[in-house]
C-alpha cells in the first residue's frame, strides 16, 4: 500500500506553468533605497514610507525565528527581488477589457475564469499578480453600497484615515521578524472596509500568483468590519513550478467592530517543491484578527502548498461576548513541512473559541500543529474547545501537535482532544473490494477527514477544496 | 461461474491453502465449513486479492476471466463481492457517498451509465429498508459507532446494491442474535435468483437454517476433504469437527499402508 500511496503522490504540480509577461522587476537586494523606490512606485504620502523605514530599522535589529518544528536553509534577503509588476500596469486597466490578454489567460489556466466570474458567479475578485493588484472586480457595485474593496495601495492614497487608523493596529511592526519584513516592504494586497450594519452583498476574493522568478511576494491585507456588518472573503495563492525557494511573507489583519462578523478563508495552493525538496514557496505568513464586543471571527484554511508553511491565524477576543474560530486542513506530501495552527488570545468576558485541526501527512513530509489559547485575567467565563487530528498515510511521514494553554482566570475552561489515525490497509481493503480504485479510495478517506473543516468553507470552495485534496493526493496511495 | 483449480496460497511464507479446487455454477449457493485455522478467511482473501496472501500457483476465474491476475478493484468490478467478518469504520463518510461511489466506479467498469443521484437514492432506501436499517444510515459514517449486527446488515445493504456476481460471505452469520440472523439471511435469500451464486462461509450450522445451501463442503488444513449435500453441515453439527482428525489419521494410515 505504501508503494502505491507513493505512486499516488508524484503527481505534477497543476499550476506550475509560468505566463510569458513582460515585467517590470527590481534588481535583488535589499535596502533603505530598495524600499524608497517601492514608495515612489506607488505614490504614497510620506508617512506610508516613514512606517515603512520604522519596519525596516526595526527588521534589521531581529533574529529570524527557530522555534518551528520545520528545517530549511536559511534566506538569503539580499538575493531576492523585492519588486515585480507587469509592465502592462504602467497604465492600469480601469476595466477587465483593458487587462493583458496573456494575463487573463493565465487565470484562466488556474480554473479563475475572471471574466466569467464577474458575470455570472457573483464574486467580486482582486487579482495580485507578483507584486501587484491587476484587476479587482465589482468595485463600482460594491461602492454603492459603501463598501470599498481594493487594492492596498489604491486605499493608502484614497482612504489614507482608515488605513493611518488600522494598519498595524493588530500586527505591529515589531511583532515578528517576517512582519516586520512584509511592513517595510510589502507592495500589495487587498483592502476592504464594511460600514456600519451593512452585510456586504457578495463574496469577496483575493487570487495571489508569484510568477517572476526570485521574487518575493509580500502582500498586505486589511480588512475592517465595521458594527454590526458581515463579510466573507476568501483567498487563492498559486505559483510556477521552479528550482529556486520563493518566499511569501504576507500579513493579513482583520478588525471586527462590535456585533461584526468577519469570515476568512484561504485555499493555499502554492508550489510545494519536488518529491526531494528541491524548490517550492517559504510561506512565512502572519494573520490576526480582533475582536470587539460580541464580534467574530471565522478563520478557516485549506493548506496544500508551499514547502514549508509558517502560519498561524489567531483571535484576539478582545471584547466582551467576543468568538474566535479556527478550521483547519494542513495536508502535506514528499518533503513538504508545515507547522501551523491559531492563537486564541482570551481577553474579554465569555469570549468562546473553537479550534478544529485536521493534519494529513504522507510521503516523507512533517505536519505540526501548534497552538495557544490564553485566558487572559478578564476572561471570566470563557471557553475554548481544541480539537486536533492527524492522519497518517503511509510510515515515512511525521505528525506532531504542540498545544500551548495559558490560564489566568479560574472560571475559564479550556478543552482539548487530540486523536492520531492512520488510512488503515482494512480501509483501503475494503473501499477497493467495493470496486474503487486506491486514489479514489485515498482521497475519500481523507476528505472524511476533513468533513468538519470543509463544510465551514463557503460552498463553491468546499468543492474546490475537495477537488485541490483530491488532485494533491494523487499518487499518494500504495 | 467461479472456478477454482488446485489453489495454492500463503501468508507470510506459511501455506495456508493447499491445493484447493471449488466449482461453484451460475445460482448455486455453497457452504464452507470448517474449524478455526483450516484456511476460510484465507481463502476468501485470496480470491479478493487482498494484500499480504500470496498465491503461488492454481487459478481462480469467474465466468471465465481470470481473477488471479487482476487488481483488487478489477475483481470487485468484474462481479467478486465479500461481506466482511469485521467490517471496518470510515470516519466521515457517509454510507451513502461510498455506497453511491462503489455504484458508479462499478458501473463505470462495465460501461454502464451511472445512476443518478434521486435515482440511486430510491435504490440505497429500499436496500436500507430491506436489510431493516433506520434510513438515518444512509447519513452516517460507514460502519461509524454501527453495533456488530448493524455493521453485518450494512454489508447486506451493499450486496443488495452491488449486484455482485458472486458473493463470499465470510461469517456473516458471527456475532449476531436470532432476529439479526434471519435479517441477513433474508438479504441473502432475497438475492438468490437462479444466476447469481454465493460461497457462505460459517463455523455453524445455524445460518444453514435459515440460507438452504446447494453443497456443504468441509475445509481442513487448507483443502476441501468432504462434499455433500445440506445433510453434511447437520452431521458436522452433532459430531464436531473432531472427526476431522480421524479421518486425517485414517487417510494417513491409507497412505501408509
Amino acid at each position: 500500500m505504501t508503494d502505491q500511496l507513493d505512486e499516488a503522490l508524484q503527481r505534477e504540480y497543476e499550476a506550475g506553468f509560468v505566463s510569458d509577461i513582460e515585467s517590470r522587476t527590481f534588481e535583488p537586494g535589499l535596502d533603505e533605497d530598495v524600499i524608497r523606490r517601492i514608495s515612489a512606485m506607488k505614490e504614497e504620502p510620506q508617512w506610508m514610507l516613514d512606517w515603512r523605514l520604522k519596519a525596516f530599522a526595526l527588521w534589521q535589529k531581529m533574529p529570524e525565528p527557530d522555534w518551528a518544528h520545520i528545517q530549511y536553509e536559511k534566506m538569503d534577503f539580499q538575493s531576492i527581488s523585492y519588486y515585480s509588476a507587469p509592465k502592462s500596469m504602467d497604465d492600469r486597466p480601469k476595466s477587465l477589457d483593458e487587462v493583458d490578454p496573456e494575463l487573463l489567460a493565465t487565470y484562466e489556466k488556474l480554473g479563475i475564469p475572471l471574466i466569467e466570474q464577474q458575470q455570472l458567479a457573483g464574486i467580486a475578485v482582486d487579482v495580485v499578480f507578483d507584486s501587484v493588484s491587476v484587476v479587482t472586480t465589482f468595485r463600482e457595485k460594491l461602492k454603492e453600497q459603501g463598501v470599498i474593496f481594493c487594492p492596498i495601495s489604491d486605499a493608502i492614497r484614497e482612504h489614507p484615515e482608515l488605513v493611518q487608523k488600522y494598519l498595524g493596529s493588530v500586527v505591529s511592526q515589531k511583532d515578528n521578524f517576517f512582519a516586520a519584513l512584509n511592513c517595510a516592504v510589502f507592495t500589495d494586497g487587498s483592502f476592504v472596509y464594511i460600514p456600519k450594519g451593512t452585510r456586504c452583498p457578495m463574496e469577496l476574493s483575493t487570487y495571489f500568483r508569484i510568477n517572476e522568478l526570485n521574487t518575493g511576494q509580500f502582500e498586505r491585507t486589511l480588512i475592517i468590519a465595521d458594527e454590526g456588518s458581515h463579510v466573507s472573503y476568501l483567498e487563492g495563492c498559486t505559483a510556477p513550478q521552479r528550482d529556486e525557494n520563493q518566499l511569501h511573507a504576507a500579513v493579513v489583519e482583520l478588525i471586527c467592530l462590535d456585533n461584526a462578523e468577519i469570515k476568512y478563508s484561504t485555499v493555499q495552493n502554492w508550489y510545494p517543491g519536488d518529491e526531494n525538496g528541491k524548490g517550492g514557496i517559504y510561506n512565512f505568513v502572519t494573520k490576526r484578527g480582533i475582536c470587539h464586543d460580541s464580534a467574530k471571527i471565522s478563520w478557516t484554511q485549506v493548506e496544500t502548498g508551499s514547502a514549508v508553511t509558517w502560519k498561524y491565524p489567531s483571535c484576539i477576543l478582545k471584547g466582551d461576548n467576543s468568538i474566535g474560530e479556527f478550521y483547519s486542513v494542513a495536508l502535506t506530501r514528499g518533503a513538504q513541512q508545515a507547522d501551523t495552527g491559531t492563537k486564541m488570545i482570551h481577553l474579554g468576558k465569555n469570549t468562546r473559541s473553537t479550534i478544529i485541526s485536521k493534519g494529513i501527512s504522507a510521503g516523507k513530509s512533517n505536519n505540526s500543529y501548534r497552538g495557544l489559547v490564553h485566558m487572559g485575567k478578564g476572561a471570566k467565563g470563557a471557553r475554548n474547545f481544541t480539537q486536533c487530528d492527524s492522519l497518517l498515510i503511509g510510515d515515512k511521514c511525521g505528525a506532531h501537535t504542540f498545544p500551548y494553554v495559558e490560564s489566568r482566570n479560574p472560571t475559564a475552561i479550556v478543552e482539548h482532544e487530540a486523536t492520531t489515525s492512520k488510512v488503515s490497509d482494512d480501509q483501503m481493503f475494503l473501499c477497493r473490494q467495493r470496486g474503487l480504485d486506491p486514489e479514489k479510495a485515498v482521497s475519500m478517506i481523507v476528505n472524511g477527514f476533513c468533513k468538519e473543516v470543509f463544510k465551514e468553507l463557503p460552498m463553491e470552495f468546499a468543492v474546490e477544496a475537495g477537488k485541490l485534496l483530491e488532485i494533491s493526493l494523487e499518487g499518494s496511495v500504495g | 461461474m467461479l472456478k477454482i483449480n488446485k489453489l495454492h496460497a500463503s501468508v507470510a511464507d506459511n501455506e495456508i491453502i493447499k491445493g484447493l479446487s471449488l466449482d461453484i455454477k451460475a445460482g448455486e449457493v455453497h457452504a464452507i465449513m470448517g474449524p478455526n485455522g483450516a484456511g476460510k478467511s484465507t481463502l476468501s482473501y485470496a480470491l479478493t486479492g487482498r494484500e499480504g496472501y500470496e498465491v503461488a500457483s492454481g487459478s481462480a476465474t469467474l465466468d471465465g476471466a481470470e481473477l488471479l491476475e487482476m487488481e483488487v478493484e478489477e475483481r470487485a468490478c468484474a462481479g467478486l463481492f465479500l461481506a466482511f467478518q469485521y467490517p471496518v469504520e470510515i470516519p466521515g463518510v457517509s454510507n451513502m457517498e461510498f455506497l453511491k461511489v462503489s455504484v458508479d466506479s462499478q458501473r463505470k467498469a462495465r460501461n454502464l451509465v451511472p445512476y443518478s443521484s434521486s435515482e440511486f437514492l430510491k435504490l440505497a432506501k429500499a436496500a436500507c429498508k430491506q436489510v431493516n436499517l433506520p434510513l438515518s444510515f444512509l447519513k452516517r459514517g460507514v460502519n461509524e459507532g454501527f453495533s456488530g449486527g448493524e455493521k453485518k446488515r450494512n454489508e447486506i445493504m451493499q450486496m443488495i446494491l452491488l449486484q455482485p456476481k458472486l458473493s463470499i460471505l465470510d461469517e456473516s452469520d458471527s456475532g449476531l442474535d436470532i432476529d439479526a440472523l434471519k435479517i441477513v439471511a433474508d438479504g441473502i435469500n432475497s438475492q438468490r435468483d437462479g444466476q447469481r451464486s454465493f460461497l457462505v462461509i460459517t463455523h455453524y450450522q445455524r445460518l444453514l437454517d435459515y440460507i438452504k445451501p446447494d453443497f456443504v463442503h468441509v475445509l481442513a488444513d487448507g483443502k476441501i476433504v468432504k462434499s455433500g449435500g445440506p445433510e453434511l453441515a447437520l452431521e458436522l453439527e452433532a459430531e464436531g469437527y473432531a472427526w476431522l482428525e480421524s479421518y486425517d489419521r485414517n487417510a494417513e494410515q491409507e497412505v501408509n499402508a
